[in-house]
């Protein structure tokens, strides 16, 4: 069992607050992804979970257990380093055994694991190489492979996929995913890659400027943001958003149109809404006019501009449209979200 | 638009000229004596001084060998190798775990520290050669091996805490962090992942350390009399000696520390690029 919690967890360097006070508990075999944009504190998080960086204040619990004040090796954690820190200076089968002869494990032992391990990771065939003999995604293999072989209670991977290129990307996200599933590691992954934290999490936390600002599942922070960022982070293409004025308790006027919304004392929220839950329809509300139509294959994706705010749709591919139609768009109404422009949180 | 790429042309034309030129000069500059030296220590003692020089010495090695059976030339060698040894094993000692703090650590005054351990080079050796001298009498160094090493150590620390510095600093952070991940502590990091890839290194900084001690005379001179260095031996019994073997002499101090320089010159680079800094 191994549950991480996170207490109250601050950090700061000097002036410079890189975390706020966090709290987030990571159950027993999760798959967490800490995301967020460079600088949000991500990476901060993942190294005092790993004991590499001393929180300034707060505690870290792994499995019931006290370990913010324990050195790295104590804590039952392996790390994976986005630059995979492969040892140079020793084969690949001495970098997977690494762990385990520092763990004083008999020599049948650790040749069980090193084999079990780099089969799984398919690198059986390179143990006698060099890391100067591996190319990049063979690097990542290795560093994955040793960080299973101790078999940890928990996984930490800071951005282990960012060096290498788009294709293999995809290759190694479905594999690792298949393989952390199998091995009953609970996986913190910090990534600032939105479709590696859709397609991998059980549960994504969001952070922004030092704070978690949403955790929840995949489908849930894309359906349901929590806050402004989130929603304009998560998706690709992001959701849209336009200023709604109130009219009366519950009804609002975006772009000259009226909608039934929530009851708020505010005048002012933001309207959103996905660019994939909009129809084309003749008694559309928003009238959007077109400047510039991407046919992407499988989809078009048509940018436009309602009253100098850029909105983006999702039509379907056999939709014929080109620069400067005049679009009658139809939100689907349980798609509409609404955000408050003050505190950027959803209503 | 048309006369701009024939203007760079003509530029780097004169830069490479410029720079070609002043290769040549500095290597003839650096190049000759060593030759001059090599030459006439291999010629009869008859030919040093004749004129014209035939380029081509007649490998006579009759100075040589006179040289290094002369009185004392065989006790001076040995005491240098002591001091030498001596020298490069305190420098190392003291040098590295220097350079592995600069490299890891932010500590205040990280920089003045750095500046500082250049700034020793600065100050003249000549300036504290009378004070030292009487304190090491005092404490009862004057005239030994270890009292000279300790003078040594200090001239050739500053080199093995940058060359050190630079080596750690080459060396990724993670590599470090993995190894504690896998269950190292410090210490343990250190011994089995960083020490086996700046060993080369600290080869190098430790033979070069030897040559520091090797070239000194100024220091060995003024605190030895019993256990003086080849060099200060040299500079003492020379002094009066014919022409063919100072040369000979020459020759036999400078060919090592020629040897020992060739073999680390890689990592001296590496030193000058974080010193100049």
């Amino acid at each position: 069992m191994a549950e991480i919690q996170i207490k109250q967890v601050a950090k700061s360097f000097g002036k410079f607050e890189a975390l706020h006070s966090i709290d987030l508990t990571i159950t027993d075999q999760e798959f967490l992804v800490l995301l967020g944009a460079s600088g949000c504190g991500k990476t901060t998080l993942l190294r005092i979970i790993a004991g590499l960086e001393t929180a300034t204040s707060g505690e870290v619990h792994i499995g019931g257990k006290r370990i913010d004040h324990l050195p790295p090796k104590d804590r039952g954690i392996s790390m994976v380093f986005q630059n995979y820190a492969v040892f140079p200076h020793l084969t690949v089968y001495e970098n997977i055994a690494f762990g385990l002869r520092m763990a004083k494990l008999d020599q049948a032992e650790v040749d069980r694991r090193v084999n079990r391990t780099a089969t799984l990771m398919h690198i059986e065939q390179l143990l006698q190489r060099y890391s100067g003999q591996l190319s990049g995604g063979q690097r990542q293999r290795v560093a994955v492979a040793r960080a299973l072989a101790t078999e940890p209670d928990v996984i930490l991977m800071d951005e282990p996929l960012s060096n290498l290129d788009a294709l293999l990307r995809m290759e190694m996200r479905a594999e690792l995913k298949g393989i952390l599933a199998e091995s009953n590691t609970t996986t913190v992954y910090v990534t600032h890659d939105q479709v590696e934290a859709m397609s991998m999490a059980d549960r994504i936390a969001i952070m922004q400027g030092g704070d978690i600002i949403q955790a929840a599942t995949p489908v849930e922070v894309y359906r349901n943001p929590a806050a402004h960022f989130v929603g304009s982070f998560i998706g690709n293409p992001p959701m849209n958003f336009l200023p709604a004025k109130k009219v009366s308790d519950g009804l609002w006027t975006v772009a000259g149109a009226q909608f039934d919304g929530p009851s708020s004392n505010k005048n002012e929220l933001n309207f959103a809404i996905r660019p994939e839950d909009l129809l084309l329809s003749d008694n559309g509300p928003l009238q959007a006019k077109v400047t510039l139509v991407e046919p992407l294959g499988s989809h078009v994706l048509a940018s436009c501009n309602i009253e100098n705010n850029l909105f983006r749709v999702v039509l379907e591919s056999d939709t014929s449209i080109s620069r400067g139609d005049v679009l009658n768009l139809k939100p689907m109404p349980d798609r509409v979200r609404w955000f408050d422009p003050d505190n950027q949180l959803a209503v | 638009m048309s006369t701009a790429p024939n203007m760079v042309v003509g530029q780097s034309r004169v830069a490479r000229w410029a720079f070609n030129g002043s290769v040549i000069v500095l290597c003839l500059w650096v190049l000759v004596p060593i030759y001059l030296l090599i030459a006439n220590a291999l010629s009869a003692p008859s030919e040093v001084t004749q004129f014209p020089k035939k380029m081509v010495p007649s490998f006579d090695t009759e100075s040589v060998e006179f040289f290094l059976y002369f009185n004392g030339v065989g006790k001076a060698l040995w005491s240098s190798v002591q001091v030498a040894f001596l020298t490069m094993v305190m420098s190392i000692l003291i040098g590295a775990p220097a350079g592995y703090s600069l490299s890891r650590f932010d500590f205040r005054g990280k920089n003045a520290f750095r500046i500082l351990v250049l700034m020793t080079r600065a100050f003249p050796l000549p300036l504290l050669a009378l004070p030292m001298a009487i304190m090491f009498i005092r404490v009862g160094l004057d005239d030994t091996v270890f009292g000279l090493a300790l003078v040594h150590t200090t001239l050739a620390l500053p080199f093995a805490v940058l060359i050190t510095f630079s080596l750690f600093s080459g060396i990724p952070i993670e590599l470090e962090e993995a190894a504690w991940t896998l269950g190292c502590n410090r210490l343990q990091a250190f011994f089995k992942v960083i020490f086996p890839l700046v060993l080369p290194g600290i080869t190098a900084s430790a033979i070069f350390a030897f040559v520091v001690s090797w070239n000194e005379v100024f220091a060995a001179a003024v605190l030895t009399i019993e256990h003086r260095t080849l060099p200060a031996f040299l500079l003492q019994s020379l002094d009066v000696a014919p022409l063919h073997l100072k040369f000979a002499g020459g020759a036999v101090l400078v060919v090592p520390a020629l040897i020992f320089i060739f073999f680390v010159r890689k990592y001296l680079f590496a030193m000058w690029g974080i010193a100049n800094r």
